[in-house]
């Protein structure tokens, strides 16, 4: 084990430390500021290479595939955001939403069991759970909606049942097989020196990483929006009390923590592959992350990726045997040591 | 007076299901028995969310190494399959409690949502040890028990083992309903309403929250010894971190500190997951909506809903449309 | 319209029903004197259900070709879904079992599946035909303790056994390889390496990323430079990564894969750098025989896409019981029955002849194949193809060693056959 073989791994792990920054980083605003342990986040990055995926095979761009996901997936990220981690303000469109929803497994269900009251057409069953939809409505209008934003636990099931949904609707609309997003011929190219090759797309990784961090940085630092978002992070009732707009902080960073994850996914899809499950694959890690670098903190939510990668990457090649445990131990002692990472603040 | 009530309505639903079941076909006999056996799991994580205010994620773990534990047993040295089965269930409770033990100890230092995070991460390594430890866990395989136990009592019929199974369901929730009224469980529910209080009362507050994560984890274990014998095959697949989902879907669903919502919760999850996807194909979509709706308008889960109905119409008669309800877990500050 | 019924008819009765049947006594299935009730256990949601799909469509199309009747008897096929969890797979063979009554159930993915189905069947005798879960000892040294049980596809080493004569043969001397970590990976390169070893070749290096590794960073650059050839065995997402990564770091040896590394799931989703790579398994599509042709164009024609093994796997299964019913004069004549008729049978399959040995697992056809980009059986564009360019007529489980000799040894495991010319 020469220079080589050091140089090529750090390199490897750095390029994968990139990609769980991307992940990470989005999770830990998302935590840092709204409080929100978001178990749909795997969802997004998911969903983000599966945008992408249309995108390309519509278009043939690949150029084009990464903002259109990456925007997509946010505006769902706010869709979700406003109308059921926020309870106030959309409650008509949230119940009319969950209606709709019940409508249709309802007006399935009744066609299933009778089929004769359809018809047998998708106008009858189309009709059938618009009926039911209303039904529905009606009902759930009367019953009070309880806020979720002081519960953790209930944000987490939440998110987890949303989660569920979105693999499933996934599996839905885009199949189950195993897919790949090929970027442009030029970026599958390698770059030598001396002797030792570095994959293109590695570095591109690593390239967008730096960019997206130091977007991230600049926005945060030296806008206002981010002067409010370190604000409410801080301390979110002080920052209400000097005028601070938390309402929209929360929903630009959730609009925010969504995009990173899809540009995750689109970048991500081209080096792990896009099929079903890689949601539920990514979320650890990002957990990882964030849990190390300390949620909230972008500096840390970089170290955490950084550390994370190179962890992983000279742990499966110096000790394969204990792969899994390498990962979530130091997770445990970090957690049990300083719950709130090595960056995060109390 | 009310506790007579609800303790003797309790019975007769017990009674009923012991009357119904074994008489409705082979397959729900199956499924009650699964249930039942997930129900007790779900007790334990109810012990620890619903009384003592914390949010477990990694539960799965003790479950897991109960069933480890009764595979290996089993097929390795020929252990609990006649009246060693009881030693063997004892062992299970004893081996969880000791990992909770441990774990407990990294656990109890984090609060909230670390907690859950930190429960969480836990399950993982057993998880990665159950996945990649081949030599003892036979790895992605998993572990065939073979043969059910057999002490007078055969439990290779299906009813037989309805009924074993049931015997320990009913009497994990009755010992858990004694805990949860003694002093002990009183000073756990004050402990989750408000810690500092009773630290100021001169309670320590780790001791208790400790000891209920060590009867958790014993509750686990026992549960996980039923299920190696009831599903006859152990494999990582057992530990996953969708299991401790689960259970905690199963308490919040039913209700956080009733107990018997959590063994109402785990016959619902049960018939959906396995029922409802033998009839239906797109099932998921019913249990991803059951977590998004309990979440929404049953906060305090169906046992809950007599209470929030008083509430809403003493709400509605004044105008009002928004309830009050105590979080299952606050959010740090 | 016709995919509104298709969904009607799968979605079966709901909600009032789902009480009802609940409580009902005793099973839901009227028995009637000719018919065949068969349970078809596969993930048709969770992360394989595209194989699940793939899985009962090979089925289905057998039937549909057929009057939904198997050797005269009208079938009722009933699907449950495994959810790619060997505990459900229980429940569901139980469900099957208990409230439908079926005469046998099939399928199952993973080989942790197959191993928790074996002893349902032990239990409920009933027959369990493992139309896709491999793991060796299921027909091996484990095959004792699971009389009402018969594989019709494939053992994991089966296909590599040859591979590795093959690999000999080629000249290959020295061979580094990469193997998924866990059993299925043990079982196929352990069969590779005996074989490429007992014919002189040396196994130099064994990399064991864990199931479902996609990054390969840490692994390839510890491939060793002196090895003339590359064996991989990776499944799934992982197949379609390691290529594409190998050959971004410069690394252009020849690789020689596992069947699951370039089998039909995946190879429509790979990229041209796969072109030339070699990988052994008991089918190919691109296999040129009118039969296959007639067969990849139909369900092509029909569902969209090129079968992949799990389709033709469970095509050939459902051939096989139509053949046997048959000979049993159109009715199930009981587990031991049928799996003795089975044994007897001489099958004309989709992927060639196969007949069975006495440890109840084919004895078929292994072809090495080499994927190729080309125009086929007259569709328009060139697509990736795995052409065949040998064929070992006849391998049975036990490769050329004879049973006894093969049992005596152990299963193949992560240190068996051991690495001896590892440093």
């Amino acid at each position: 084990m020469g220079t080589q073989f050091w140089v090529v791994q750090a390199f490897n792990g750095i390029s994968y430390g990139a990609l769980l920054f991307l992940v990470g980083s989005g999770l830990s605003l998302i935590f840092g500021v709204m409080r929100i342990v978001n178990l749909s986040h795997g969802a997004y990055f998911l969903w983000g290479g599966y945008i992408a995926l249309s995108v390309i095979g519509a278009t043939g761009s690949w150029a084009l595939s990464l903002p259109v996901a990456a925007l997509a997936v946010a505006a769902i990220g706010v869709a979700m955001e406003r109308l059921f981690l926020r309870s106030d303000g959309f409650a008509r469109l949230r119940t009319a939403l969950i209606a709709v929803g019940l409508g249709v497994l309802g007006a399935l269900a009744l066609a299933a069991r009778w089929g004769d009251v359809t018809g047998g057409s998708w106008a009858g069953l189309v009709m059938l759970a618009a009926a039911c939809a209303a039904i529905a409505y009606v009902l759930l209008d009367r019953i009070p909606v309880l806020a979720v934003e002081t519960d953790v636990l209930r944000q987490v099931l939440l998110t987890v049942g949303f989660a569920f949904l979105f693999q499933q609707a996934a599996l839905d609309i885009w199949g189950g097989n195993n897919m790949d997003i090929n970027p442009p011929h030029e970026m599958t190219a390698s770059i030598v020196v001396g002797g030792l090759y570095f994959p293109l797309y590695r570095v591109f990784m690593i390239g967008m990483a730096i960019v997206i961090g130091a977007l991230l940085w600049l926005v945060m630092e030296k806008t206002r929006m981010g002067a409010a978002v370190r604000a409410t992070v801080d301390d979110a009732q002080m920052a209400r009390g000097v005028g601070i707009d938390t309402n929209r902080v929360s929903m630009f960073i959730f609009a925010l923590g969504a995009f990173l994850a899809a540009l995750g996914g689109v970048i991500g899809g081209a080096f792990l592959g896009i099929y079903p499950g890689l949601d539920f694959e990514i979320l650890p890690l990002a957990f990882a992350v964030v849990i190390i670098g300390g949620m909230g903190s972008l500096g840390g939510a970089a170290i955490g990726a950084l550390a994370v990668g190179l962890a992983d990457n000279f742990g499966k090649a110096l000790f394969p045997e204990v792969s899994y445990f390498t990962l979530y131990a130091p997770m445990v002692l970090i957690l049990a040591v300083k719950p709130t990472g090595l960056f995060g603040r109390e | 007076m009310r506790d007579t009530i609800k303790i003797l309505s309790v019975v007769l639903l017990l009674v009923a299901l012991l009357l119904v079941v074994p008489r409705s076909g082979s397959f729900v006999v199956l499924l009650a028995t699964r249930a039942m056996c997930f129900a007790i799991l779900a007790m334990s994580v109810d012990l620890l969310l619903g009384f003592t205010g914390l949010p477990s994620l990694g539960q799965a773990a003790y479950f897991g190494v109960g069933a480890y534990l009764t595979a290996i047993l089993a097929t390795r040295y020929h252990i609990g399959l006649g009246w060693d089965f009881w030693l063997v269930v004892a062992a299970g409770m004893l081996v969880g409690a000791a990992l909770a033990a441990l774990f407990g100890l990294f656990a109890l230092r984090a609060t909230g949502v670390y907690f859950l995070m930190i429960t969480l991460a836990l399950g993982q390594c057993v998880w990665g040890l159950a996945y990649r430890w081949n030599s003892l866990t036979g790895g992605d395989n998993g572990i065939n028990v073979g043969s059910r136990p057999n002490f007078g009592l055969d439990l290779t019929d299906e009813t037989t083992l309805f009924f074993l199974v049931f015997g320990f369901f009913a009497t994990s929730l009755a010992a858990l309903y004694v805990l949860a009224r003694s002093p002990f469980g009183r000073s756990l529910e004050g402990i989750r309403e408000r810690e500092l209080r009773m630290q100021i009362l001169g309670y320590n507050t780790w001791l208790h929250k400790y000891l209920a994560f060590v009867i958790a984890g014993a509750f686990g274990g026992l549960s996980g010894v039923l299920w190696a014998h009831i599903n006859g095959h152990v494999s990582p697949e057992t530990v996953v971190l969708t299991t401790s989902v689960d259970a905690l879907l199963m308490v919040v669903l039913g209700g956080a500190g009733t107990l018997v919502g959590g063994a109402i919760g785990a016959g619902i999850v049960f018939a959906l997951r396995e029922y409802l996807s033998t009839l239906v194909p797109w099932w998921q979509y019913v249990l991803g909506g059951v977590y998004v709706l309990t979440i929404l308008y049953l906060p305090t889960g169906l046992m809950g809903i007599p209470a929030q109905i008083r509430q809403f119409r003493v709400a509605d008669g004044k105008g009002g449309r928004s309830g009050k309800v105590k979080p299952l877990a606050s959010a740090p500050s | 319209m016709t995919e509104m019924k298709r969904v009607m008819q799968r979605t079966g009765p709901l909600l009032g029903g789902t009480l009802a049947a609940a409580l009902s006594l005793g099973p839901s299935a009227t028995a009637g004197a000719e018919e065949l009730r068969i349970g078809f256990i596969a993930p048709t949601t969770g992360i394989f259900a595209q194989i699940g799909k793939d899985m009962v469509d090979g089925f289905q199309l057998y039937l549909d070709q057929h009057g939904n009747k198997l050797g005269g008897a009208e079938v009722k096929f009933i699907v449950e879904d495994e959810q790619g969890k060997p505990d459900t797979a229980v429940t569901k063979a139980k469900k099957l079992i208990l409230q439908d009554k079926v005469h046998m159930f099939i399928g199952g993915l993973l080989a942790s599946s197959g191993y928790a189905m074996a002893p349902v069947s032990t239990a409920e005798k009933t027959l369990y035909i493992a139309s896709v879960p491999a793991a060796d000892d299921l027909t091996q040294r484990q095959l004792s303790k699971y009389p009402y049980f018969i594989r019709t596809t494939w053992s994991s080493s089966q296909p590599h056994h040859p591979l590795g004569q093959w690999a000999c043969d080629q000249g290959y001397k020295k061979v580094a390889a990469i193997a998924a970590d866990y059993a299925f990976g043990y079982e196929v390169l352990g069969g590779f390496q005996k074989a490429f070893e007992d014919c002189g070749g040396k196994i130099i290096q064994k990399i064991w990323p864990p199931l479902g590794t996609k990054d390969f960073g840490p692994y390839i650059p510890t491939i060793k430079s002196d090895a003339d050839a590359i064996f991989t065995l990776m499944v799934g997402p992982m197949s379609l990564q390691f290529p594409k990564q190998l050959r971004a770091a410069g690394i252009k040896k020849p690789i020689i894969g596992g069947g699951t590394s370039y089998d039909e799931f995946v190879l429509p989703f790979m990229g041209d750098e796969v072109i030339g790579d070699v990988s052994a398994l008991m089918y190919s599509a691109a296999l040129e025989t009118p039969k296959n042709e007639a067969f990849v164009k139909t369900y092509r024609a029909k569902y969209g896409k090129v079968p992949s093994y799990y389709s033709e796997a469970n095509y050939t299964t459902a051939q096989m019981i139509d053949e046997a019913i048959k000979q049993s004069g159109g009715k199930y004549p009981g587990a031991e029955q049928f799996i003795k008729t089975m044994l007897a049978l001489k099958i004309d399959a989709v992927r060639g002849p196969v007949s069975f040995d006495d440890m109840r697992n084919p004895i078929e056809n292994i072809y090495i194949k080499k994927v190729e980009k080309k125009k086929m059986f007259g569709y328009d564009k060139p697509e990736l193809w795995n052409t065949v360019i040998k064929t070992y007529p006849n391998v049975s489980q036990f490769w050329t060693y004879g049973k006894e000799k093969f049992l005596a040894q152990p299963v193949y495991s992560r240190d068996f056959p051991p690495c001896k010319y590892c440093e």
